[in-house]
């Protein structure tokens, strides 16, 4: 015969070892820095009129990314994905901002910005500015830009084309290297809008 | 008879192995391979030491070490691939397509660092191949 103040003694050991075990945290898919950070400050302008830094999407997790509205190739494919990322999430979306800023401060303008992004997703901002604002955002963020100029003049700019992920409080959390899913973002969107 | 048997016995232990390699399934302790990039590798490299942290091409297997992790132990930030590494800082990038993926790397002389992620090996022959690739590696570590 078991003495029962024993069994109950057992019971309250395993749910205080239950209760100890910290729960598996959901796993980005993203690359995630740690300890996360404060994001690097912007100061640009925005599209929308406004002054550019993060502190306006504080409460929102907001995806930085780079490029330019001449960019034919890697620009058009990120926008694409973040703005069917955006979709995919329905209401939640509206705790997402993206934020794009230019690589290309000698063409792209505010106007020029607006009208490229906004034939992906009305509510994304762009980024723009003097080339030494630029220059420095970039810096601030490890973005790699090379320009190739074509024998009419006419030029292109290879550059960084990761996606950064700064959560809800403006800490730098993550950062997804170019080429992952629609899915994907939905997935670490999902976590990000959660903690 | 029994003579016979006894020049059977190393191919049945072979045979046995290569059963076991094939069809076994691998464990890796930890799915992170970790690389660490030390104190003062800044400063060695500004002397001009042409210090290797981190090799230039790093293999990965997708369900067995299908995760990079790279801590900055230095005083300086340290640009790899996608992101800036603050002193302090790590960085873990899992991945789950195999591909060869190829980024900018700081700690690196070249400045560049490709990662080769390999499909996992569901087959024994891939298994196989596997095993003695590692054992081989690990055997000139």
């Amino acid at each position: 015969m078991i003495p029962r103040a024993f069994l109950y003694s057992l019971l309250l050991t395993g749910a205080l070892a239950q209760a100890a075990t910290p729960a598996t945290q959901p796993q980005l898919k993203a690359g995630v820095l740690s300890p996360i950070l404060p994001a690097p400050a912007l100061d640009l302008a925005a599209t929308d009129g406004k002054p550019l830094s993060l502190e306006r999407f504080r409460g929102k997790v907001v995806l930085l990314a780079f490029g330019f509205s001449n960019c034919g190739e890697v620009c058009p494919v990120t926008l694409f994905t973040l703005a069917s990322a955006r979709k995919k999430l329905g209401d939640a979306a509206s705790g997402v901002q993206v934020v794009y800023v230019t690589v290309d401060p000698e063409r792209d303008n505010a106007a020029q910005m607006r009208k490229f992004l906004g034939s992906f997703d009305a509510t994304f901002v762009g980024g723009v500015g003097t080339i030494a604002q630029i220059e420095a955002a970039e810096k601030s963020y490890g973005i790699s830009v090379s320009r190739k100029v074509y024998p009419d003049g006419k030029y292109t700019i290879g550059h960084s084309s990761s996606i950064y992920m700064i959560d809800r409080a403006g800490g730098l959390r993550a950062v997804m290297p170019y080429g992952h899913s629609v899915d994907d973002f939905v997935h670490d969107l999902k976590i990000l809008l959660r903690s | 008879m029994r003579a016979r048997l006894l020049w059977l016995l190393p191919l049945l232990a072979l045979l046995a192995a290569l059963a076991w390699a094939g069809f076994a399934p691998i464990h890796v302790g930890s799915r992170e391979q970790v690389f660490d990039i030390p104190l003062g590798t800044y400063a060695r490299r500004r002397a001009g030491d042409l210090v290797e942290i981190l090799p230039e091409r790093i293999r990965l297997t997708l369900g067995l070490n299908d995760v990079l992790l790279i801590r900055n132990h230095d005083e300086v930030p340290q640009t790899f691939g996608p992101t800036i590494m603050m002193p302090g800082q790590s960085f873990r990038l899992p991945f789950e397509r195999a591909a060869s993926y190829q980024f900018i790397c700081t700690a690196h002389s070249s400045g560049q660092l490709s990662i080769d992620v390999e499909p996992e090996p569901d087959t024994p022959w891939a298994r196989i191949h596997w095993r003695v690739r590692e054992w081989w590696e690990n055997r000139k570590k």
